[in-house]
């Protein structure tokens, strides 16, 4: 631990360990795809379907843990294949809460029995479970990279569509648009970013990056790429802050990361109960 | 203020012994209608005969099961741009923060696959749509906030902005006070004078509507009555259609009080 108050030093110091380089490239990437397709999540009011990928997931890591093959590769096939089930359970997915706590209660036992058939060791489980970005290898960070960009191409593809059917469900469907498509490809690109988040976060950890950053975001703009912006902001500079200052002490980055992303969102939160934003001002319409 | 004549020389819309409903059940049946550019048309009737069927058969979201249905002299086909629809008991969730004029905006080009930012010329069309439905101060408000006769209008600046040649509105009067329903009534007629859009509206109560409208149409039993006001409300229509006597009782200010009806569905308000 070192009191040097300069602070390009400090980072300088901090990256000549490739394990921190690997972190904060695997850290970037992750903070842009979650910032961002966190938003629709919170729009689409889906937190509970994000939850669920992510323990799915833990199955497929735990398994790809026990035969060998990267743990992202197993969250990836893992949290796609849970996008798809629920995908096949229908369009509309609110009522589904049932069906999927069903399925994600018979994966998270899945995963343990993995782990446990693994090495008996709680390791694996522990940092799957909350995260462990310093181990994240080449391999993960060069996967994350180009999985990232193609959920970025798709999410950019679908943005108009998907952002209209998020909103007006009922006169999206009157256009003639594909919510069937819409809406498996949105579940998708949720369950890819979801494996890409656990690797910093952990399986119960996710919504610090999946929804806390959007969320905060959806408060402070109402034009949604604004808001988007915002969320990743937001979701970069709490893992950036976060890896920084778990490097100077001995606590886990992801506790940084979520209480970064919790302080943040209680401030916005307080200071809109102080400035109310035009709630009731505005003269009536008139006619 | 009485309801223009409009000389008609094609309808938009035209049925004939047109059936609707589901492979065991018939919801109507002998619908035969045809409306013209510019008319301001109620479709009336109780909970569960039908009316929003007639809408999603017009469409293209639902098959006819018997007689035939054209619109613009062609099949209904889902997605049509000419056809502007705001469906019923349309709500936003009160948490969403997102300002009106982009849901305005992707009503017309929200099926554009892509990532493009909107265009002047898409704000610009927005913008008017809400200033043709009164909305103009509402364009930065975040949709959560609004009340329900200022949602409405935005979906109508949804379903306008891209200039319509029907008009869809399945129950767009129900949840409000008598004078935010009297404001949306004139709101909707304007617009239908003005742009020469057809209107079919679904309604409980046909009071409020009858200074506007051109024709009306009544469902129940599985039946269609449609014509011009004074044609359909009479004691003989309604009674026939109901199947039970039906008179009709007017007041001098125009108001219409329909008696004997089994079902009663707010008329005798």
């Amino acid at each position: 631990m070192t009191n040097n108050p300069n602070l390009l030093a400090d980072l300088q110091q901090m990256w000549k360990f490739e394990f921190m380089q690997h972190a904060f490239e695997a850290g970037t990437i992750v903070a842009v795809i979650a910032g961002i397709t966190g938003y629709f999540v919170v729009l689409r009011r889906s937190a509970f379907t994000a939850h669920a990928f992510s323990e799915i997931g833990f199955a497929g890591a735990a398994g790809a843990v026990l035969w060998g093959i990267p743990p992202i590769v197993g969250l990836l096939l893992g949290s796609t294949l849970g996008g798809l089930a629920i995908a096949a359970l229908g369009r509309r997915a609110a009522n589904r809460d049932t069906q999927i706590g069903i399925v994600l209660a018979f994966a998270l036992g899945l995963g343990l029995l993995f782990i446990r058939l693994y090495a008996g060791y709680a390791t694996e489980a522990y940092s799957i479970l909350f995260g462990e970005i310093l181990g994240i290898s080449s391999d993960a960070v060069l996967i994350t990279l180009v999985a990232g960009a193609v959920v970025l191409i798709v999410v950019g593809i679908l943005y108009r569509p998907l952002l209209f059917a998020s909103l007006d469900e009922d006169v999206a469907e009157a256009k003639g648009m594909p919510m069937l498509l819409i809406g498996t490809a949105f579940l998708l690109v949720v369950a890819a970013a979801v494996s890409f988040a656990v690797q910093v976060t952990g399986v119960l950890l996710i919504f610090s990056l999946m929804v806390t950053p959007a969320a905060t975001a959806q408060y402070l703009s109402r034009r949604p790429q604004q808001a988007m912006m915002i969320s990743v902001g937001i979701a970069l500079m709490a893992t950036w802050v976060g890896l920084f200052v778990a490097y100077y002490t001995p606590y886990p980055v992801s506790f940084f990361i979520t209480g970064i992303v919790f302080g943040l969102y209680l401030l916005v939160r307080g200071l809109r109960l102080v400035i109310k934003p035009h709630r009731l001002s505005g003269p009536p319409v008139a006619s | 203020m009485g309801p223009k004549t409009t000389a008609v020389q094609s309808n938009l819309i035209a049925a004939e012994d047109l059936a609707a409903g589901y492979r065991e059940k018939t919801v109507w049946r002998g619908g035969n209608f045809a409306f013209g550019r510019g008319e301001f048309i109620a479709v009336i009737g109780p909970n569960g005969a039908g009316k929003t069927t007639l809408f999603r058969v017009l469409l293209g979201l639902q098959q006819p099961i018997g007689g035939s249905i054209r619109i613009f002299d062609a099949p209904p086909r889902r997605g049509n741009p000419r056809i502007g629809y705001v469906p019923q008991r349309h709500m936003i969730d009160s948490e969403t923060n997102i300002e009106c004029l982009e849901l305005v905006r992707l009503g017309l080009s929200g099926k554009q696959w892509g990532f493009n930012p909107f265009s002047h010329k898409e704000r610009d069309a927005a913008l008017a749509a809400l200033e043709a439905v009164g909305a103009t101060e509402l364009a930065h408000r975040p949709l959560g906030v609004l009340s329900g006769g200022e949602l409405q209008r935005i979906f109508l600046a949804e379903a306008l902005v891209s200039n319509p040649d029907i008009l869809l509105l399945d129950e767009p009067l129900s949840n409000l006070d008598l004078r935010r329903e009297t404001d949306l009534l004139h709101l909707i007629n304007d617009v239908v004078r003005s742009r020469g859009v057809t209107a079919l509206l679904i309604a409980h109560n046909i009071n409020p509507l009858l200074p506007h409208l051109d024709k009306v149409m009544y469902m129940a039993n599985g039946k269609i009555a449609t014509g011009k006001p004074s044609e359909v409300l009479r004691s003989e229509t309604l009674t026939a259609l109901y199947g039970v006597q039906v008179e009709v009782l007017r007041d001098p200010h125009g108001n219409v009080a329909i008696i004997g009806v089994e079902e009663h569905h707010g008329d005798m308000a």
